[in-house]
């Protein structure tokens, strides 16, 4: 069995990965119409394959940043769900005591620093970590991940470049959602498939279909494999499709029903369930569902009743503490 | 003690943390084989191989690289052509570098370094002639040094090269030839503390990088006049030593600023208003600002000389607050 190839039991966990990151975007989505979160929120229901499967691929000392639609790498970098949810609800239970908010999750000890909301901004993040794994020579990767929105960016063009010059240990994924806020990528982007940019960096271009874990797994794993031999980074076009709007604020209107729908047949958890009923039993599939129902049930009621932080100050390991004059 | 060139006593702090931490590393464009434009990083190259590097000219991603280096276990230290060129770093600085400390509620550190150097004087152009310290020290979360003497640079340096946090050292091209006394010894310069030029008891001069030795210079014809000015070098932009300010006004109650950067909204206005802030029943006059005038730096020798401060004008308006 090639290398790259998920175990059962890796197909499992994914599953449920994926299902805990729907619960939790349906969750969140009823209850910003009732009025009960802070700020947009970017659900990514329908893309949770991207995510888990590519951060299943990952070791723990791999390094990941995401966008602001993270929450499916934050569930699949196997944090905990009642942190990011409390980090949602700014309580001082969250990843970052309540400072961060959904789109900036960040745990270090899982190599997950961090989600980042300025488009493009997980790029050279993901390609300077692989810096520094090169110069400390750890074996280790970077994964950013990234919008076909992002890739437009100047910062994109000069951390590709970079990462093929000096065969950085990073993994680009590009989550191809079709979308940058309400704008299809057609009229974004001067081609279509953009895994062929990789062209110009001297670096493998691959394309995957991202509403299947499994694939994205195996694209992953065998970029993964390629950074650790020393060989320099992949790009992975990952095709998936925005069901939801940009943010919970979206009042939608400009895709079409007959996308959504087409999508949505494809679905990633109809997909994953399809291929592990050849494999597992109908009582182990269904178990790994109830345990994230649960999950994610449990991280809500613990989460919102969690205190919310006291303000102070810039904390003493901050910059000015000790410094005269304070300022 | 050596008689040492700013610039090489900016390459010794390189060296020397580069042999004490096998974490650090130098990046930046030109800046290995041939040793930067200005020969601060001289040699490194060969003696520590791919720890320096010279890069494509990207200076936005390799700021926000460095970002997340710093975050994952080197010290990077990324020199910034001319200060002009930091418009293109201010993403990382300001909604990367400044930030994940604070909001990942201490889990990183940021041992960052952005070394560049700003100033006019020698007809770089409007291009290449700025400094643009307001910018950088607007940031909650970013240190900013700017070292005058070659024993400041080398311990700022190497105090900055230490810090967990990002620091940015500002530099000055009209300093890179001076030379001046570093001890042999000469470790880290804490940052946050001001250095007393020397005293006086008339007016007190707050000056930041070269506008120092124009300063310097200012006390000299003002000495002339029979005025006793008391020169302040801050070092550190941010943190600012506000003890040293309100010790030496409450001493002569009378302040200068003076900063290389644009007036308005700039540097020296903080200066200025900090004073006000804590010091302002010690005051008999209002503070005067020195600045660079509110215009592009033009290139031609006449016209750049006007738009600099200098010499003259701090002592004009040293006589303007004690008239
Ligand atoms: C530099 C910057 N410009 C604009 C925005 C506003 N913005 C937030 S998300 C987004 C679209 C991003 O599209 P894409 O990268 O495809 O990610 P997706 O939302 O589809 O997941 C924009 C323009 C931003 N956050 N940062």
């Amino acid at each position: 069995m090639p290398a790259n190839r998920p175990t059962l039991d890796e197909r499992l966990e994914m599953h449920r990965r994926m299902l805990v990151t729907r619960r939790i975007e349906e969750r969140l989505g009823e209850m910003h119409k009732a009025g009960q979160t802070r700020g947009p929120i970017h659900r990514c229901d329908g893309q949770e394959a991207v995510g888990v499967g590519a951060t299943a691929a990952l070791e723990q000392r791999d390094y990941v940043t995401t966008t602001h639609r993270g929450h499916a790498v934050y569930i699949g970098k196997g944090l905990d769900p009642r942190r990011v949810v409390a980090e949602i609800f700014g309580r001082e239970t969250g990843y970052g005591a309540g400072r961060a908010g959904h789109m900036l999750v960040a745990d270090a000890s899982r190599g997950m620093i961090g989600g980042n909301a300025i488009v493009g901004g997980s790029i050279p993040a993901a390609t300077g970590m692989a810096l520094s794994i090169q110069i400390l020579r750890e074996e280790r990767v970077a994964m950013a991940v990234f919008g076909d929105g992002a890739a437009q960016t100047g910062i994109c063009h000069e951390s590709m470049n970079m990462a093929g010059l000096w065969k950085l240990p990073v993994i680009f994924l590009l989550e191809h959602n079709e979308y940058g806020l309400t704008v299809h990528h057609t009229a974004q982007s001067a081609v279509p498939e953009l895994h062929v940019r990789a062209a110009g960096y001297g670096m493998p271009g691959v394309q995957v279909d991202g509403n299947d874990a499994v694939a994205v797994f195996q694209a992953v794993a065998d970029a993964r494999a390629r950074a650790l031999r020393g060989e320099g980074p992949t790009l992975i076009e990952a095709r998936t499709y925005r069901v939801e709007g940009f943010s919970t604020s979206d009042m939608g209107g400009y895709q079409r029903q007959e996308d959504i729908d087409r999508w949505k047949a494809r679905d990633p958890l109809l997909v994953s369930r399809a291929v592990l009923g050849e494999e597992a039993d109908a009582a182990r599939i269904a178990a790994v569902e109830k345990d994230a129902e649960e999950t994610v049930a449990a991280a809500f009621e613990a989460a919102l009743s969690d205190p919310l932080p006291e303000f102070a100050p810039h904390a003493p390991s901050a910059p000015y503490a000790n410094a005269g004059g304070g300022c | 003690m050596a008689i040492m060139r700013y610039a090489e006593a900016l390459n010794a702090a390189l060296r020397e943390e580069m042999e004490r931490d096998p974490t650090v590393f130098v990046f930046g464009e030109d800046i290995a084989t041939y040793g930067g434009v200005f020969k601060v990083t001289a040699g490194l190259a060969e003696a520590f191989g791919d720890r320096v590097r010279d890069t494509p000219i990207s200076e936005q991603a390799l700021t926000a690289m460095a970002v997340t280096a710093a975050m994952t276990g080197t010290k990077p230290v990324l020199e910034i052509m001319y200060a002009d060129f930091m418009p293109l770093t201010l993403d990382a600085l300001i909604n990367q570098a400044s930030i994940y400390n604070y909001i990942w509620d201490g889990q990183v550190t940021m041992p960052f370094v952005l070394r560049t150097q700003g100033g006019g004087g020698v007809g770089t152009g409007a291009q290449h002639a700025k400094s643009l310290d307001s910018l950088v020290a607007h940031i909650p979360g970013i240190k900013v040094v700017a070292p005058v003497t070659p024993a400041d640079a080398k311990g700022l340096l190497l105090a900055a090269i230490r810090d967990p946090h990002p620091v940015v050292v500002l530099e000055h091209k009209l300093l890179y030839n001076t030379r001046g006394e570093v001890p042999d010894d000469q470790g880290p310069v804490e940052i946050g503390r001001a250095r007393t030029v020397h005293e006086g008891s008339d007016v007190s001069i707050f000056a930041t990088s070269r506008m120092v030795l124009e300063a310097e210079k200012a006390a000299d014809a003002l000495a002339g006049d029979g005025i006793s000015a008391e020169v302040i070098d801050l070092r550190t932009l941010r943190p600012l030593d506000l003890g040293a300010i309100t010790a030496s006004v409450a001493k002569t109650n009378h302040a200068v600023v003076v900063n290389e950067d644009w007036g308005f909204c700039g540097y020296a206005a903080e200066l200025s208003a900090t004073i006000m802030d804590h010091a302002f029943d010690d005051l008999d006059a209002p503070v005067e600002r020195v600045a660079a005038l509110d215009m592009p730096i033009p290139y031609s020798q006449p016209l750049e000389e006007v738009v600099i401060p200098n010499a003259d004008r701090i002592a004009a308006a040293a006589r303007r607050a004690l008239a």
